[in-house]
């Protein structure tokens, strides 16, 4: 078990100065996986540096959303490994056999990734600051006052410190996606996963989503960013992935591959996107 | 007073006031006027005898069929409140003598007593089969559903003289060695140890497992994947994810069906006088059996059915209401809550004498009644 947290993150919650990022090393190699006999992800290697910003870009059923559950495990993988700083979410490397760990090893590992959903997924019956300080409370991170205080933070930084005592259906689509962005930073996870995290938001109420994930993008966490918005992935981004049918088929700077991609499909992609 | 468009007259006449007011609506800017009440002369324009100012009336639609069943219903009400006022076989006063006798209220205590024990323990093995049922262990799961089918296929009734006889199929109850009846630890009398209290404590609960299993079962599998993934992703442990984000989430659909199930329960536990049970019921049969007064027993025994069945909807009501929260915008009040705001309606009207808005009002009102009523 290499769990070398550094303690840069334990302290602020990503506020001040961006820390030069030491952890977060996202490390994807040759995974691939099936479902009923149709490969989603063929030999998928990737490997996301501490503090980098990754954008996954490619058509619907590409397998960017599945590779994205891989990497914290809400999928396992068919082939191939997946480790977090060189630890494995599910698995416990012992010479050269992976066994595979009990369900609690495994969520206390996960917990070192964040994720945000395209629905949002906050739960309804519990308020804002409630979603909030739930995982830090249930998994005895912090006491509920000391909970309470930081997701008091959060929620500020995500311009929502109004809100704390709201209802998720009292909230707009935006509001409750930056909710949900700050109830992900309440463990202070090392990776943080976006899955079209504007995709279901009136389109009005993307840039403010965007602005947040654009602050945590200059903080230095690891962000893998599933989305559609080609012009946020060329703004934010260190690098973009292009996806399709199961496959890396491109990738690198913004400016390389969005602007002068060389595989077709790619180019095929990026004319309709932005048509 | 949306009830008066200051164009030509005769809107009684008018066979589509909503087309009216509609016409009217897109001049109404003028700040000055009321938003629904003085439209202008281009909406007049439209109406058949111009120049006339008197304002138009808005006839309201009239539901004949409502009306008419509402009629019906209240005759049918007043000729039964009138059976039941000059009937004097109801024998109200045989009633009272009996609705708090000792033995009426033991039984009362020992129906309440049996509700109780078999709905906490039927909701309780019936949420280890729904979860049993949603394991992915294939083993749990038959054998849940195994449980299930048996229960609600064998009739209450038969199980519970099945449990009250079980000394026939099994004389001697213990523990000892497997496959052998050498009871050498412990060693029961089945009739000694399955009382009628405990057969149908059992035949009840075993019962209400089956029922209440399915009921969970549907609560928790009508909560959106979704939730299940982020308390996953959050590294919540299954406990957690259960208690604190599944099942309260899951009461939503769970409570009336519950509710429905414990009204049930009361009412089934009548069923028990099969083993002989003093229970509520019983006992009102055994009074009347000796003194003949059936009709005013039985009476005593149905309104305490209705006491609890209305004490057990009012928690309902507030249990489903703690459970809406965050699920709509804004809870549906409290009927004391509704009662507050009307009196506090009522109150400010009463306050406040301007004679204009109560004029208004009033003329209003005659209006309605005289375009429903005509």
């Amino acid at each position: 078990m290499s769990n070398t947290l550094t303690p840069s993150f334990d302290g602020g919650v990503f506020l001040g100065a961006a820390p030069a990022a030491t952890t977060g090393l996202v490390e994807v190699s040759g995974v691939s996986k099936s479902y009923g006999g149709i490969e989603v992800l063929h030999n998928v290697t990737l490997t996301v540096q501490p503090g980098e910003v990754v954008a996954l870009l490619g058509p619907s059923g590409s397998g960017k959303s599945t590779l994205l559950r891989t990497i914290n495990h809400l999928e396992s993988v068919d082939r191939g490994t997946v480790t977090i700083d060189g630890t494995y979410i599910g698995y416990e490397r012992r010479g050269d056999r992976l066994y595979e760990l009990h369900e609690r090893e495994v969520l206390r590992r996960r917990t070192q990734i964040g994720m945000v959903f395209q629905n949002f997924n906050l739960f309804p019956h519990l308020t804002a600051i409630e979603n909030i300080i739930e995982a830090p409370v249930a998994l005895k991170r912090a006491t509920r006052a000391e909970a309470i205080e930081q997701a008091k933070t959060l929620l500020s930084r995500v311009g929502l410190a109004d809100k704390a005592g709201h209802y998720p259906r009292q909230l707009s689509g935006g509001q409750q996606q930056r909710v949900a962005i700050a109830r992900a930073l309440a463990l202070k996870p090392k990776v943080l996963l976006f899955d079209e995290p504007t995709s279901a938001l009136d389109p009005e109420l993307v840039g403010e989503v965007l602005d947040v994930i654009r602050d945590l993008a200059r903080v230095g966490t690891t962000l893998i960013i599933v989305t559609h918005e080609i012009g946020f992935a060329r703004e934010v981004a260190n690098r973009v992935v292009f996806l399709d049918k199961g496959h890396v088929l491109e990738q690198g700077t913004p400016g390389q591959v969005l602007g002068t991609p060389s595989h077709p499909r790619t180019q095929e992609f990026l004319r309709k996107v932005l048509a | 007073m949306t009830d008066t468009l200051n164009t030509a007259g005769g809107g009684a006449a008018s066979p589509h006031p909503a087309a009216t007011s509609r016409a009217a609506e897109p001049t109404t800017a003028e700040p000055t006027t009321d938003p629904h009440g003085v439209a202008h002369p281009e909406a007049a324009a439209n109406q058949p005898p111009p120049g006339n100012t008197h304002p138009l009336r808005v006839v309201h639609t009239r539901h004949w069929w409502r009306w008419g069943f509402s009629a019906v219903a209240i005759f049918l009400a007043a000729q039964f409140a009138w059976s039941v006022a000059t009937t004097d076989r109801y024998q109200w006063d045989v009633f009272a003598e009996y609705f708090f006798s000792p033995a009426v209220l033991k039984g009362l205590q020992l129906t309440l007593w049996l509700t109780v024990i078999s709905g906490a323990i039927g909701f309780l093995l019936g949420g280890l089969l729904a979860v049993a049922r949603l394991s992915a262990s294939a083993l749990l799961n038959s054998l849940s559903w195994g449980f299930i089918w048996f229960f609600r296929s064998v009739p209450l009734v038969v199980q519970l003289v099945v449990w009250y006889n079980l000394g026939y199929l099994y004389p001697k109850l213990g523990l000892g060695w497997p496959f052998s009846t050498d009871f050498w630890i412990a060693e029961f009398d089945t009739v000694q140890l399955i009382s009628s209290f405990a057969a149908a404590v059992l035949g009840l609960s075993l019962h209400q497992a089956a029922y209440s299993a399915e009921i969970i079962r549907a609560g928790i599998v009508s909560v959106d994947q979704g939730q299940l993934e982020a308390a996953a992703a959050l590294g919540l442990p299954k406990r957690v994810r259960f208690f604190r984000i599944i099942l309260p989430q899951a009461a939503r659909a769970i409570v009336p069906n519950a509710f429905n199930e414990v009204i049930g329960l009361v009412k089934g536990t009548s069923v028990v006088f099969v083993v002989a049970l003093p229970e509520l019921f019983y006992t009102v049969q055994v009074v009347y059996n000796r003194n003949q007064l059936v009709i005013p027993l039985l009476l005593v025994a149905v309104v305490w059915y209705a006491i609890i069945t209305t004490v057990l909807s009012i928690a309902q009501f507030y249990i489903e209401r703690y459970y809406a929260r965050g699920s709509v915008r804004v809870l549906p009040p409290t009927p004391r809550q509704r009662f507050t705001r009307w009196v506090t309606t009522q109150w400010a009207r009463l306050d406040d004498p301007e004679p204009d808005a109560g004029a208004g009002a009033t003329t209003a009102s005659t209006t309605h009644t005289a375009g429903g009523t005509r």
